[in-house]
This record gives structure tokens, C-alpha cells and sequence, in this order.
């Protein structure tokens, strides 16, 4: 499958906190969107600071293909997101998109959805895609503590969702792959689609593969370019060193050699 | 209407601007933003004699006003390139040019010999500087001598225009210039990347896996500017200078240093469509200018 790429200069008509690590900005588009799916990402530029050179990679949070715009969720990390952070509506924004490709359709309606942390970017609109297709999956959400636990009412209109939080605050305590759902001899899910630090994807991968239940993780290694030809991005699979900004972000966990 | 055309060692180059090689893959992950035609050439991903998987993960650590890599010439050997990639790309209407790289003298002219039979490629690019392999690469391209027999030695089976690629990490870039020339280079194209580090202070690590890596983008202009002028004063042969090129005023000043092309590089990574962009400042400047020929401004640095 492959996507008309655009690089464009986008406005910014929102740009909010949803608590003190991260923020939410929805970018409106001068033409109509190109197609998007769930699991694409978009380069954005930042500035014309030295220390900001390249551009940064951020998951499509949700699109809304009528009014042209779609939606970044994104954690506060370094001098880049901190400056994203301050833009304001009317404010533009130079992005490339849609970039990689996207979580496939499943074949079953037994699906879960597993995020960390900001991880949990592509999974809102891979669960509006999922409703789209009758598809209304389990969403589990891990947070570190209950002041970041955000958006719930927004998952909750696509599926059952189940939260996690490091200190107990709210929701179960733990680490998303601690969660009671977990401790079943048989899970009830026939796919698990998951996002967010390299060691929860490993952790629910080792589950799903103890529970042959086929996974897609969705992987966001460091990259220059987003399109193909830096290289820099790459992880290494059955098929040798794929970059992860083309043949991914999203893989099937078991061609994965992390 | 503005002269843009070079005559680079008898190859009639549309316009100076080219794409750097391994900053542009094969040329068709721009079909989406650039006319390629508009170019005046390409430069692909480097092609070595076997499948090379490169370097482990992470590749890449930002810096001030540019970025380093240890990619390890990833790639899947010759005879992939001439089945798969070529007839995929001979038909782009520009200059298809391919970075030839290797271990050993031996694998170099594997791969040249290869490429001489390939009707749409009308050169090749040594890559005698690669910092970022354990063989080869640069360690043909630091020594003169060495840089002279991988350079004669291709010649003996490259029939077309043999280009050689130097790198910024030696003393006197000059000597390196002379060697290769000696050795029968019809083109030199500079500067690759220079060595650096990056450092994660938290964690107490390098950032790439290689500890090392090339260090590339406007920080290294400066240094990429002063080698092409000294080699332009070195020696006779043709120039195509590259090192941090953003903008048009940037090409203009390397044209202006000496090189008769410019290659872009890293600043495809920031704006996939910059290259075009460059051409059509090149000729805004010589219009500015009421300047006709792009190649009366090579080497027109007034010093005096």
C-alpha cells in the first residue's frame, strides 16, 4: 500500500495541555487531507534553531478527514516538543505525512489495545478506525499516576477501556502488563495492537506469543529523514535490517529480532 | 533565460545541482515530492560487492546545526543493484550517478566493472571515505598512496567518468586531491563527513553504537568550503563540492570556491523538495546578478 506523501506548512487551531508532561495541538491543512490511516506518523519541523535541526516524528493521534485536521498527542521530552508546546492557534507548522505505514485490519472481532504512556498516541484513532468496522476493542491505557490518566471518555466511546497507573491512583497499580486482564489462563482476545516504551511492547509481546495471539507493536526508533533514505531508523528482523519509518513503524511482533 | 548547464569532464550536467549519495536513496522515495528532471543528477546509496547490513542501532545523534550517522553502507550488493534497482531508476531523466564502495581494491573494481556494463549510468563515485566501516571506506581515502591505487585501479576497468569521493579527515586534502588525480580521476566530489562522538552524559554512553560516526549538515560547511578551494587550487581536474549545503546562497558558495556542481545532502532529510528549490535560486542569483552562465561563476572568488 502506499500513500500520497505532502509536505505542507499546517495552521495550528488548538494547542492544549492535557497535564504537566503532555499537550495536545490539532493542525488544520490548506487542501484536502490525503488518505491517513491508524499507525501513520508526520514529520514536523520545529524551528530554525540549531539545536532543533531535524524534524520530529509524532504518531497520528485522531483525523478528521471534514474539517481537514488532524491531531498530535505529544509528551514534553526535550527543547523540541517544549517549543511545540508553546505554539499558538493561527501559529504554522511545516509537516511531512502521512509517513510509515499502519496497522492492519483484523480478522477478528476479539481485539485488545495495549498503551503506554504517551504510547497511547496511535491508538485513539486506530479505535475510531476499528468502530468503523465493527470492530469494538478491549483498550488498555497505562499512565504513570492519575494526574496523567487523560482522554478516557474519548476510548470509551470506541471500546471497553482498562487503566493502569505506576503508583495505584487510579485504575489497577502497575504496569500495564501487571493488569488482571493478564492473569487469565485463556485471554479473550484473538489480537493485540500495541504502542509505547520498548519494554512494555517486548513484556506484551512475550504474552501474546505464550497466548498465540498475533501482536503488532509500533515502534518509534530515532530517524532523520521519516521517508526511506537516511537508514538511520532501522531494527533488525527476519527479512535483515528494516527501516522502521517505511516497512513500519507498525510490525508483527514475531518477525522482530529486538 | 539563464545558462544553469555544466560541462562536467564531457558529461552535460542540466543544471549544478545534484543529490548526495545515502541522502537520497535510489531517487524514487522523491517521486512523491520533486520532479526528478529538474536535477542535474543523483547520486545513490553507495553499492558495495555483497549484501552489507550495516551498522547495529542507533545510527543517528542530532547536534548543533547537524547530525551524525553511522549507517555502515547498508545496502544489497551489486548484483541486487542491477537487478532490482536498475531498471527501476535508469529511466529518471537526469544524471543517474552510483557510489561505489568496498573493502578491498578487489571488491571496488568488482563493482566497477559491474557498473561500466550498465548503459544508464554515464559515472561512477568512488567512495574512498566512509568513516563509518571497519574496512575500506576511509581507510583507502587518508592515505595517498592507497587512495592512488584503488583510484588507477578502477580506472583499468571504468571506461566512463570515474569520479572519487574525498574525505575531510586528513591533513592536507590537497595531497589526497593530487593522488587521485595521479591515479586518474576525471572528478573529485567533497567533502564526506567528518568524524565525531556524541555523548549521553546521563547514562554515561556513547549515543550511536559505533561510538564514532560522520558528522554532516551547516555545521561542517565552513570546513567543506576551505577544502574545495584549496583543492580547487591543487588541482585541474573538475570539483563537485558538498558539506552542509541548505539554501542557494550556500551552493553559490562553494560554486564560487570552485566546484563546477554541488551536491545536497542532509538538508534532504529537512525538506525533501530543497534541491529544487536550489535550482531555481541558482538562477534568481544570476538573474540578480545579470550573470548568463552558471559556469562563469566557478572558482570566481575574488581574493584580491
Amino acid at each position: 500500500m502506499t500513500f500520497q506523501k505532502v509536505v505542507q506548512v499546517l495552521t495550528v487551531v488548538n494547542n492544549f495541555r492535557l497535564n504537566s508532561r503532555h499537550f495536545i495541538i490539532d493542525l488544520h491543512a490548506p487542501s484536502p487531507l490525503p488518505n491517513i490511516l491508524p499507525g501513520q506518523f508526520a514529520q514536523v519541523l520545529v524551528d530554525d534553531s540549531p539545536s532543533t535541526f531535524l524534524r520530529r516524528p509524532f504518531s497520528i493521534h485522531s483525523v478528521d478527514f471534514g474539517n481537514n485536521t488532524f491531531r498530535l498527542l505529544i509528551q514534553i521530552k526535550g527543547e523540541g516538543t517544549r517549543h511545540l508546546s508553546k505554539l499558538k492557534p493561527g501559529d504554522s507548522l511545516d509537516a511531512i505525512y502521512p509517513l510509515g505505514n499502519a496497522f492492519s485490519l483484523p480478522l477478528t472481532k476479539d481485539v485488545l489495545l495495549v498503551g503506554g504512556g504517551c504510547g497511547v498516541a496511535p491508538l485513539l484513532f486506530l479505535s475510531q478506525f476499528l468502530n468503523q468496522n465493527y470492530v469494538r476493542p478491549t483498550i488498555l491505557v497505562g499512565f504513570r499516576t492519575k494526574e496523567e490518566v487523560s482522554e478516557i471518555e474519548a476510548y470509551e466511546k470506541y471500546g471497553n477501556v482498562l487503566i493502569t497507573t505506576d503508583d495505584g491512583t487510579e485504575g489497577e497499580k502497575g504496569l500495564v502488563v501487571d493488569h488482571s486482564i493478564f492473569q487469565k489462563e485463556r485471554l479473550p482476545f484473538k489480537k493485540i495492537y500495541c504502542c509505547g516504551p520498548d519494554a512494555m511492547m517486548k513484556a506484551v509481546a512475550k504474552i501474546a506469543r505464550m497466548h498465540r495471539i498475533d501482536c503488532e507493536v509500533s515502534l518509534e526508533n530515532t530517524m532523520a529523514c521519516g521517508f526511506g533514505v537516511c537508514l538511520c531508523c532501522i531494527t533488525p528482523t527476519d527479512k535483515g535490517n528494516e527501516r522502521v519509518c517505511v516497512e513500519g513503524p507498525v510490525f508483527n511482533e514475531s518477525r522482530l529480532r529486538w | 533565460m539563464k545558462n544553469l548547464s555544466v560541462n562536467i569532464a564531457g558529461l552535460h550536467f542540466k543544471n549544478p545541482v545534484t543529490t548526495a549519495s545515502g541522502t537520497f536513496g535510489y531517487g524514487d522515495e522523491f517521486l512523491d515530492f520533486i520532479d526528478l528532471s529538474r536535477l542535474g543528477g543523483i547520486f545513490v546509496k553507495a553499492v558495495t560487492g555483497k549484501n552489507r547490513d550495516g551498522n547495529a542501532y542507533p545510527r543517528m545523534a542530532e547536534t548543533s546545526s547537524g547530525m551524525l550517522n553511522s549507517v555502515g553502507l547498508q545496502n544489497k550488493g551489486i548484483d541486487h543493484f542491477c537487478r532490482e534497482i536498475y531498471p527501476r531508476i535508469r529511466h529518471f531523466d537526469t544524471h543517474m550517478i552510483v557510489n561505489v564502495s568496498g573493502s578491498t581494491v578487489e571488491e571496488y573494481i568488482e563493482v566497477a566493472e559491474r557498473i561500466n556494463e550498465l548503459e544508464m549510468i554515464p559515472a561512477i563515485e568512488l567512495n574512498i571515505s566512509c568513516p563509518n566501516v571497519k574496512l575500506g571506506g576511509m581507510a583507502f581515502g587518508t592515505v595517498p598512496a592507497m587512495a592512488a591505487e584503488v583510484t588507477s585501479e578502477v580506472r583499468k576497468v571504468y571506461k566512463k567518468v570515474l569520479m572519487v569521493k574525498l574525505s575531510p579527515n586528513v591533513t592536507s586534502i590537497g595531497d589526497l586531491a593530487k593522488a587521485v588525480v595521479d591515479g586518474g580521476a576525471d572528478v573529485i566530489t567533497l567533502i564526506n563527513t567528518l568524524l565525531g562522538m556524541a555523548i549521553d552524559a546521563e547514562r554515561r554512553r556513547p549515543v550511536l553504537s559505533t561510538i564514532t560516526g560522520g558528522l554532516s549538515g551547516p555545521a561542517i560547511k565552513p570546513i567543506a568550503l576551505r577544502m574545495v578551494w584549496q583543492t580547487h587550487k591543487a588541482v585541474r581536474v573538475p570539483i563537485i563540492g558538498l558539506g552542509g549545503i541548505m539554501n542557494a546562497t550556500d551552493a553559490i558558495e562553494f560554486i564560487l570556491a570552485g566546484a563546477s556542481a554541488i551536491q545536497v545532502g542532509t538538508a534532504n532529510f529537512i525538506d525533501p523538495s530543497v534541491s529544487v528549490k536550489i535550482v531555481d535560486g541558482i538562477e534568481a542569483y544570476l538573474d540578480r546578478h545579470k550573470i548568463n552562465n552558471v559556469s562563469d561563476l566557478v572558482g570566481a572568488l575574488r581574493t584580491e
